[in-house]
């Protein structure tokens, strides 16, 4: 054993660390995501993510017939364009929200159940760094999901039924390069709306300290939403929930586009993403960590 | 008082309830520079939960917190500068090698640490293992990481609770070895342990902790003098002789199977003996039973419970 020379303890002694605040967040959040990496159930999400466009463009391959009754579902096999947003519109019902919710859930929860909170808090990142840095992953999570999601499926259909115009809603035709500037678009007004479920699921991972109540209240928030939407004598409050933000992309998509329910979903996005976030964030702050 | 004059530790009136239950009970809590000071007690007594509240892992419900002078309510992170340890079992990532946890940690507190973590990984003896995955190591490996973990921080303080938990004899030995290895380098040091021969063989300054609230501190050497000593007492008239200790100032007077035990001090002990022989009572034998560090802390933690529980009753 070698001793510990007492001239090297000054290196780190003294005030706050050179790298606090922002260059703070950049370490806690790169460490995120190098965990992230390192679980299996980062892979289990994003390979979902990959795998449901891969098997929906296999099924409508070797299938007849396809989903007729969702905006672009009549034209799926007129050009690869159409897939990425029908593949969406399906998996904002459940498949997102769950696969957000696997780490959205998990990323605080975790390190309360592995007891790890106590040791990354006695270094020297203040709490708001730590939890600014895990908003950040658990969001480049969401965010890389939604893009695999709709890229993979892009790649897969555009390899079978090519690179061409896609009808838009209104019925007139959008150029291809055209039809993926406004997917792009439509990736990040959905997204908004996955990262309301992001920040919810934060929220519950927060509180509970507990995973795996957090992953599955996540899921059952976004069920509950689609739920209330769907019932009848819920129309005064349907523009509000964040179910119906799911949906905002299609007037992206209308000629001339329709921007009024992109604006009202990205303003009420902000507010579903905001205030779960600044609760989580006041919890955070002032809990005890104790035998969790 | 500057950071440079203030003492390691400083806690005054620390209170921490949860409901109903008081965990910690108005301790005040002094470790002054070079210390190796054990924090000793029962299970469940309070000591895990007064270190994570200097730790500022847990909110205090009252009393002050001082580490060389800095408030960890007030300044969060920044009052743990110079600081390290850690309470339970250290943690680490399961998924990740031993090394790359201290990077990590390295991280989370200055970049430039992270050319320590060679040196500290060898001073723990994990070099080897480093590359590992956590979630394959023992639990003497995990706290040897620890220890390892707190040291990348440099520290002047080092906080372990129950270092020696869970380690076997020769584990104990080697963290016991460099605990002190760490003092003589100037670390100060605050252990708390259930183990008194380990407190007795680390420390220089002890608390003794019973149900949240300070029974003791001070050094082992006063403890020791505190309680005084006890004597055994054989005379050919054990009533007579009971009878002139009692008048000599002898206190805790009992006769066990013809033989007196009572606690006095060396000076009235020859006075004793004298008075003994003018009354004509011969002294069979005397011996001197001076109290184990055992006894003291049963004294301290047991007996004083089982006096309120009777009281109770």
């Amino acid at each position: 054993m070698s001793a510990i020379s007492s001239s090297e303890s000054q290196v780190v002694l003294g005030s706050r660390p050179r790298t606090a605040g922002l260059r703070g967040t950049w370490f806690v959040y790169k460490w995120e995501l190098l965990k992230l990496l390192a679980q299996k159930r980062t892979y289990l999400g994003l390979g979902a993510a990959m795998l449901v466009p891969t098997a929906f463009v296999l099924a409508l391959i070797f299938k007849s017939g396809g989903p007729n009754d969702v905006p672009l579902g009549r034209y799926l096999r007129e050009s690869g364009l159409a897939t990425p947003f029908v593949v969406l519109e399906f998996m904002a019902i459940w498949g997102l929200p769950l696969i957000t919710a696997l780490v959205a859930g998990d990323i605080v929860a975790s390190e309360s159940h592995n007891g790890t909170l106590k040791t990354i808090l006695t270094r020297s990142r203040d709490r708001g760094e730590v939890f600014a840095g895990k908003v950040l992953a658990a969001f480049s999570y969401t965010a890389t999901a939604v893009v695999l999601m709709a890229g993979v499926g892009l790649a897969a259909a555009t390899a079978e039924w090519g690179w061409r115009p896609l009808v838009s809603l209104s019925g007139p035709k959008v150029s291809a390069d055209h039809s993926l500037v406004l997917l792009l678009a439509t990736l990040g007004v959905y997204l908004l709306a996955l990262l309301g479920i992001a920040a919810f699921g934060m929220l519950i991972s927060t509180v509970t300290r507990n995973s795996a109540a957090a992953v599955v209240s996540t899921l059952m928030f976004a069920l509950f939403m689609q739920l209330v939407g769907a019932l009848p004598g819920t129309e005064p409050i349907r523009p509000y929930l964040l179910s119906n933000q799911f949906v905002a992309w299609h007037g992206l998509l209308r000629v001339p586009v329709d921007w009024a329910p992109i604006g009202h979903a990205i303003w009420l996005c902000s507010l579903y993403i905001a205030a779960p976030l600044v609760a989580a964030y006041l919890v955070f702050l002032r809990r005890d960590v104790a035998g969790d | 008082m500057t950071e440079l004059a203030a003492e390691p530790v400083v806690a005054r009136g620390l209170v921490k309830r949860y409901g109903e239950l008081i965990a910690v009970d108005h301790v005040d809590l002094t470790v002054e520079r070079g210390d190796v000071f054990g924090y000793l007690g029962p299970n469940g007594a309070g000591k895990t939960t007064s270190l994570r509240m200097l730790l500022g892992l847990i909110r205090p419900t009252a009393g002050s917190i001082g580490l060389f002078g800095r408030d960890p309510l007030e300044l969060g992170a920044r009052a743990l500068d110079g600081v390290a340890g850690f309470v339970e079992a250290p943690r680490f990532y399961p998924y990740l090698s031993g090394r790359r946890n201290l990077r990590l940690l390295a991280d989370y507190d200055e970049p430039r640490t992270r050319k320590r973590i060679e040196e500290v990984l060898d001073l723990v003896e994990l070099r080897d293992r480093g590359n590992d995955r956590v979630g394959g190591y023992s639990h003497g490996m995990k706290q040897r990481l620890g220890i390892a973990a707190s040291l990348l921080r440099a520290p002047r303080l080092l906080l372990l609770d129950e270092p020696t938990t869970g380690l076997d004899p020769a584990g104990m030995r080697d963290m016991r070895s460099l605990v002190r290895r760490l003092s003589s380098e100037g670390i100060t040091v605050l252990l708390s342990s259930h183990l008194l021969a380990e407190v007795e063989e680390l420390c220089n300054r002890v608390a003794i902790i019973r149900r949240g609230r300070i029974a003791y501190e001070g050094t082992l050497v006063e403890l020791k003098e505190q309680a005084g000593t006890t004597w055994r007492l054989r005379a050919t008239d054990p009533e007579r002789a009971r009878a002139i200790a009692l008048a000599g100032g002898a206190t805790d007077l009992g006769v066990v199977d013809g033989e007196l035990h009572f606690t006095a001090s060396e000076e009235a002990v020859a006075a004793l003996t004298i008075a003994l022989g003018q009354a004509r009572v011969g002294i069979t034998s005397l011996r001197v039973e001076a109290a184990t560090l055992e006894d003291l802390f049963l004294e301290l933690t047991e007996q004083r419970d089982q006096v309120g529980e009777e009281a109770a009753a």
